[in-house]
């Protein structure tokens, strides 16, 4: 059953890789850009059945666990991206817009992508998570996130498509700088694929902050090594610079690579096309209605805020209610949860009553996409809380 | 107070800018734009108006939307600095703050600690921030809820011309016969659920009005929530105390003045062991470590209260209410109280066993067993043999003058200076005893106290909860919901139709959903000569 579940997630993941060729044949198609077209129609459905793939694999690993598989880090990011897709297709009943799939499909994959460097084997609960209320707070929380990072889609769409490329000025600067983001994420799947299929490892002993003795164990060769560090593994690279105790010298490491190589594949890039990725993307767009786009954006928000208050605001504070005795305790990732929540608030402030369209709307709906990943990658896996489970 | 008289006849407020029922522009000062801008109805606010005295200021300044955002922004950037470093509630209990930030974080922790970040949350500074949201919220909701109200339901059918020629969707055709035109739009417009309302052959469609008081209702949410959050400090609010109770051990609970009492039968942790579970967990057990990962902490307890008719000073007797099982995510509900399985301590020490025996010959003289909660002054053994506790040390350590002495009153390292009275000796030997360590400090002893055994108990550790402020978070957060969703989910549209001179100018106005109007205005007019609407936002940005 397990690994049935298993084989149904690489499905979808390819299929949604699949898709978003297609979708991109959508936009090329220049017979007729206004209605759906035959490539964006098998998109679509080529989508839903990876979708339906995903949702088996979700079922078959709910039931092979016997609980709903959204428990540690790859569980919810693999959930996160499954709600993606469910919004992108929500989205594109309404809209019919093919470039929003060119765009949100990757997006969905990198998620996936993502979600599977970190630990997949199936666990047990622990007593904190063997609630009802694991299930309710967790897959509407994503869901709300998963429609909030669809503004950021259109807010990067509509960004491709507006900003000048012609000049270099400071929005083709982040623009590129949200590019490169995205670069080093496949950079970080890159090298944990070919470390781990290497079956690279190091281990250090190494002197921790309480200036305990402790083993380490490094996944990817050690550029930084922690404090004190004594490479154990004899013929594996010995670091270059040692850290103190207080940062995790692996965690580090696997950043400083990830950056590394997502740099080199940047440049590649950059060296292939001859111009920025922004400028390279530009033409998938041009046929876009800017209007609607925005309009898309900003929908998006608007349902999504309700689910995600519901979800990671109410439901949240129910079961911390119960399962930890009080409803709010200035947790980081509940910090990070109410700072989304105020970010989303002041979004739509801006937009209803100052006037924020456009442009600066979708600049804001990309930062809101930051501030939920930063809070489900960093607040994870670098600030101790809580909800470090995995 | 003076008023406006339009020249439909409508009297406005004054500061109205355009007329509240035909939407003649009144205000002659206002730049003439192409557009209409349509916010609130163009009606007249409070703080746009008057602007003299010192609450006019204040008034003025919270009912800033551009205030209320930049407080949001602030309390933002504020919470997020609150999770550099973790917050004083969790840094290891017992360690003060100031050297715990300065020993683990350096000249970082230190100036976060300086500046009172360790406890951003609670600081005067963070809650008035909180505090001047709220104010916001309520003066920003009252300066346009009124007007906007008023607006609303004033609006006239018939419009004048100017205010449909500035809507944003709009289109003006010359059509042969108005009255089958008008006739046909009105019908498809009931089949799209509009309310219409007809006057002199203009239309005015309307629908989701109510969706346009949905930010005012969800601000009234959260303005109850805020209202809640502070009532937890009026007392008999709330409760929030810690139990630390053994196995076997009936206590008073804490914070129901005496009202309930707790008997704690056992306490159980279970771990996950891969024989015991499913096979697919197999693999992240091992990972973890085999029986390292914890499945259940449970504490078995029994709630009593006190007898009803009992005699002032007379030993009362428990009335047992219910048996329970505390776990994680089950707390012990009872009258408005909580208690919750927070904590544990397996093995602590109870009682330790000595056996009082001759040196040289080993010859036993019986046992004495020490309650170390409750120790005995005098241990009386056959034959005149007896022990003298002289000191108790639950939690020994020597102090920095070398002198014994205790940490607390938990029996985690017990010491003990015994007197050993014996026939032989009736003044007694005295011998200090701890753990794995016997000093003899008036020179040798003919007698020891040898160690016979030890008894250890688990600890359950609850916390007791009363909230009585839950339900009025739960109202505020409903409401919030509700108000959010009315908002969000549903939209404001209006449609105008009117008849001018033979020609048909057909307006569209929404608040959110520009497309989904724009189709449904199209809809209404398939099959009539009625232009479809034109987007004036796109032809200003190509007039541009």
């Amino acid at each position: 059953m397990a690994e049935l579940s298993g084989n149904l997630l690489y499905i979808s993941f390819f299929l949604y890789l699949v898709a978003t060729f297609f979708f991109g044949g959508a936009i090329r198609d220049k017979k007729n850009t206004t209605k759906v077209n035959r490539w964006a129609q098998i998109g679509i459905i080529i989508t839903i059945i990876g979708f339906i793939s995903q949702i088996g694999y979700f079922i078959f690993r709910w039931v092979a666990s016997g609980h709903a598989p959204v428990s540690n880090l790859f569980e919810f990011t693999t959930f996160f991206g499954m709600m993606l897709v469910l919004a992108f297709i929500i989205i594109y009943f309404i809209y019919k817009t093919s470039v929003l799939g060119l765009f949100t499909l990757p997006l969905a994959v990198l998620l996936i992508a993502y979600a599977s460097m970190f630990p997949r084997e199936i666990s047990p609960l622990i007593p904190a998570l063997q609630s009802d209320w694991l299930h309710i707070h967790v897959t509407t929380a994503a869901l709300g996130q998963a429609i909030l990072a669809i503004s950021a889609v259109a807010g990067i769409l509509y960004l491709v498509s507006s900003i000048d490329q012609t000049i270099s000025s400071k929005k083709t600067f982040w623009l590129e700088f949200i590019m490169y983001t995205l670069v080093t994420t496949v950079g970080f799947v890159v090298v944990t694929v070919i470390f781990s299929s290497m079956d690279y490892e190091a281990t250090f002993s190494w002197v921790d902050k309480n200036d305990q003795e402790a083993e380490m164990v490094f996944t990817t060769p050690a550029l930084v090594g922690p404090n004190q560090g004594e490479l154990l593994t004899d013929g594996k690279l010995e670091p270059l610079v040692e850290l103190p105790a207080i940062i995790s010298a692996r965690k580090l490491n696997t950043v400083i690579w990830s950056i590394l190589v997502g740099s080199v594949l940047y440049g590649l890039i950059r060296l292939i096309l001859r111009k920025r990725i922004g400028a390279a993307l530009k033409p998938l767009v041009k046929n876009i209605n800017l209007d609607l786009v925005d309009e898309i954006g900003y929908r998006s928000v608007a349902i999504g805020f309700p689910i995600f208050t519901l979800g990671a605001l109410i439901f949240a504070m129910i079961w911390a209610q119960i399962a930890w005795t009080r409803f709010w305790g200035w947790d980081p990732k509940e910090v990070w949860a109410l700072i989304t929540w105020l970010f989303y608030a002041a979004f739509l402030h801006l937009r209803l009553s100052k006037g924020w369209h456009g442009e600066k709307s979708a600049w804001l709906a990309v930062v809101g996409f930051a501030i939920i990943m930063f809070n489900l990658i960093f607040v994870n896996l670098v600030i101790a809380g809580l909800h470090s489970y995995a | 107070m003076e008023q406006v008289k339009c020249t439909c006849g409508h009297v406005n407020p004054h500061g109205t800018i355009f007329c509240e029922s035909c939407g003649r522009t009144i205000e002659e000062n206002t730049k003439q734009k192409k557009l209409l801008d349509m916010r609130y109805e163009g009606s007249a606010r409070r703080s746009q108006t008057y602007k003299k005295t010192f609450i006019d200021k204040i008034w003025n300044f919270f009912s800033s939307v551009k205030v209320g955002v930049w407080l949001i922004v602030i309390t933002l950037i504020a919470s997020a600095i609150g999770t550099i470093l973790p917050q004083e509630m969790y840094i290891p209990p017992g360690s003060s703050p100031r050297e715990f930030y300065q020993q683990e974080y350096g000249f970082v922790g230190q100036l976060y600690y300086q500046l009172g970040f360790h406890n951003l949350y609670g600081s005067w500074w963070y809650l008035i921030l909180v505090a001047s949201i709220g104010i916001s919220l309520v003066i920003c909701s009252l300066d346009r809820v009124v007007p906007l109200y008023r607006a609303l339901k004033k609006q006239g059918i018939t419009r004048h011309e100017s205010f449909l020629r500035r809507q944003r969707l709009f289109s003006e055709t010359s059509v042969t016969n108005t009255d089958e035109a008008l006739a046909y739009v009105k019908k498809r417009l009931g089949k799209k659920r509009y309310e219409v309302r007809e006057e002199n052959g203009n239309l005015l469609a309307e629908k989701g009005r109510f969706s346009r008081w949905g930010p005012y209702v969800n601000h009234v949410g959260l303005i109850i929530f805020l209202i809640g959050g502070m009532l937890r400090f009026f007392p008999g609010m709330y409760v929030d105390e810690v139990l630390w109770i053994r196995e076997g051990e009936t206590k008073s609970i804490p914070g129901t003045d005496g009202k309930y009492f707790l008997k704690n039968d056992q306490f159980i942790m279970e771990v996950y062991e891969k024989d015991n579970e499913k096979d697919v967990f197999e693999e992240a057990i091992e990972r973890a470590g085999d029986g390292m990962a914890v499945k259940n902490y449970q504490s078995n307890v029994t709630l009593y209260e006190p007898e009803a008719e009992t005699v002032v000073g007379a030993e009362s007797g428990l009335k047992k209410i219910k048996d329970w099982q505390i776990r994680v995510n089950e707390p012990l509900k009872h009258d408005n109280y909580a208690l919750y399985q927070v904590d544990y301590k397996l093995g602590e020490f109870k009682s330790m066993s000595f056996r009082l025996t001759d040196k040289e010959t080993e010859t036993d003289y019986g046992m004495i067993t020490v309650d170390l909660r409750d120790p005995k002054h005098l241990y009386e053994l056959d034959n005149g043999y007896s022990v003298e506790m002289v000191s108790y040390f639950p939690d020994f350590y020597f102090d920095s003058e070398g002198n014994p002495d205790t940490k607390s009153k938990v029996p985690n390292n017990p010491a003990f200076v015994f007197k050993m009275i014996t026939p032989d000796k009736p003044e007694g030997e005295v011998s200090f005893v701890a753990i794995q360590q016997t000093i003899e400090p008036f020179g040798d002893n003919e007698y020891k106290m040898s160690f016979a055994g030890i008894e250890t108990v688990n600890v359950s550790g609850l916390i007791v909860r009363k909230d009585l402020t839950l339900w009025i978070l739960g109202v505020g957060g409903l409401i919030f919901m509700i108000g959010v969703i009315q908002g969000m989910y549903w939209h404001h549209r209006r449609i105008w139709v009117q008849n001018v001179n033979g020609e048909i100018l057909l307006a569209g106005h929404t608040n959110k959903n520009w497309f989904g109007l724009k189709n449904e205005m199209n809809y209404i007019i398939d099959g009539t000569e009625i232009k479809s609407p034109i987007d004036q936002t796109q032809v200003e940005k190509q007039d541009e």
